[in-house]
C-alpha cells in the first residue's frame, strides 16, 4: 500500500478557502507583482499580504524569490495540479464504469424491444 | 467557510467529477434510458457485476457480488486483481426507493462514506448522480488513496503525483 500524506491537499484546500487569497491567485494567474503591488491591489498592510503569501506558499501555490529588497510572486503548479490528479483519476474510472454501464442499457432496450415486436 | 468546486472533464467528456467542499464528491453523466432500466442495470448482480469494474480500465476484476437491494438489506463485492488474494467492500442499503434512489454505507473501512446514487427521469433518459459524502475531509483523502492504490492505472499515477510532493 502506498503511503501518501494528505498535507499537501489540506494545505491548499485552506490555503483556497480565504477571497483574498483566490484573488492573489488569479492576480497572479495574470502576471507576477510584488508584495509591495498586491498589498496596494488589495488594500492591505505588507503584514497581512505576507501572511497570505506565506499560506499559498507553504501549499505549493505561491513561489516567491527575493530580488534586492523587492519580493515577487509567481504562480506555482504543485498545488493545483496534484487536486487536479485527484479528480482526473476518479473521473477516468467513472468514465470507465458509466461507459460500461451505457453498453449494457443499449443491450437491455434490444432485448426489451425484441420483447416487445413478438 | 467557502465551498470550493473542482471540476474537470471537458465539453467532450460525459463523466463529470465534481469535489464538493472538504468531505463530497459528485459524479453525474446522463444516460439514454430510462430510470427504471438504470435502476436495474444497478440492483440486479448479473448485470452489476458486468459494468462496475470494467477490467481494461482498471485491472481489477469484480470475482463476487453478494446484494440484496432494498432497505437493510447488506452487499459483499469482492475485486481481484488476477492473483489468489481479493479485496473485499462490503455494507448496507439504508434506504432502497426503486428507480428513484439507493443509499448505502461503505463499511470496510473506519470511516467509510455514504454513497447516495439518484436517477433522475429526464423524458425517457436519466441523470445519474452518485454521491459520496465522508464523515471528515481526512477520510475523503484517504479514500481517494484507497481508491487509487487499488488501481493499477492509477497507482502509476500516484507514483508520479508522489515524486513531485517528494521534490
Amino acid at each position: 500500500m502506498v503511503q501518501y500524506s494528505a498535507l499537501p491537499l489540506d494545505l491548499s484546500f485552506a490555503a483556497l478557502s480565504d477571497a483574498t487569497r483566490r484573488g492573489i491567485i488569479d492576480q497572479l494567474g495574470r502576471a507576477d507583482a510584488s508584495i509591495t503591488s498586491l498589498a496596494d491591489r488589495f488594500q492591505m498592510t505588507l503584514t497581512g499580504m505576507r501572511k497570505h503569501v506565506q499560506v499559498l506558499e507553504r501549499a505549493g501555490l505561491v513561489v516567491t524569490r527575493k530580488v534586492g529588497r523587492v519580493r515577487t510572486c509567481t504562480l506555482g503548479t504543485r498545488g493545483l495540479r496534484a487536486e487536479a490528479e485527484w479528480i482526473e483519476a476518479h473521473r477516468k474510472l467513472f468514465e470507465a464504469r458509466f461507459d460500461a454501464l451505457d453498453e449494457i442499457l443499449i443491450e437491455m432496450k434490444q432485448e426489451r424491444s425484441d420483447g416487445q415486436s413478438d | 467557510m467557502d465551498s470550493q468546486t473542482s471540476i474537470v472533464g471537458g465539453a467532450q467528456s460525459r463523466t463529470s467529477v465534481e469535489r464538493i467542499g472538504d468531505r463530497e464528491l459528485v459524479a453525474t453523466r446522463t444516460f439514454d434510458a430510462p430510470p427504471s432500466m438504470v435502476f436495474r442495470a444497478w440492483s440486479q448482480p448479473d448485470l452489476f457485476k458486468r459494468w462496475w469494474m470494467p477490467r481494461s480500465a482498471s485491472g481489477v476484476s469484480l470475482a463476487s457480488c453478494d446484494m440484496d437491494v432494498r432497505t437493510g438489506g447488506k452487499y459483499r463485492l469482492e475485486f481481484s486483481a488476477g492473483g489468489a488474494d481479493t479485496m473485499a467492500f462490503y455494507g448496507k442499503y439504508l434506504e432502497v426507493v426503486p428507480n428513484e434512489r439507493i443509499v448505502w454505507t461503505n463499511d470496510e473501512g473506519e470511516e467509510g462514506a455514504i454513497t447516495t446514487v439518484t436517477f433522475e427521469d429526464q423524458g425517457g433518459r436519466t441523470l445519474l448522480k452518485f454521491h459520496e459524502s465522508y464523515p471528515s475531509r481526512e477520510a475523503l483523502e484517504e479514500a481517494l488513496q484507497g481508491s487509487a492504490a487499488g488501481l493499477p492505472e492509477q497507482l502509476e499515477q500516484l507514483d508520479g503525483l508522489l515524486s513531485d510532493l517528494a521534490e
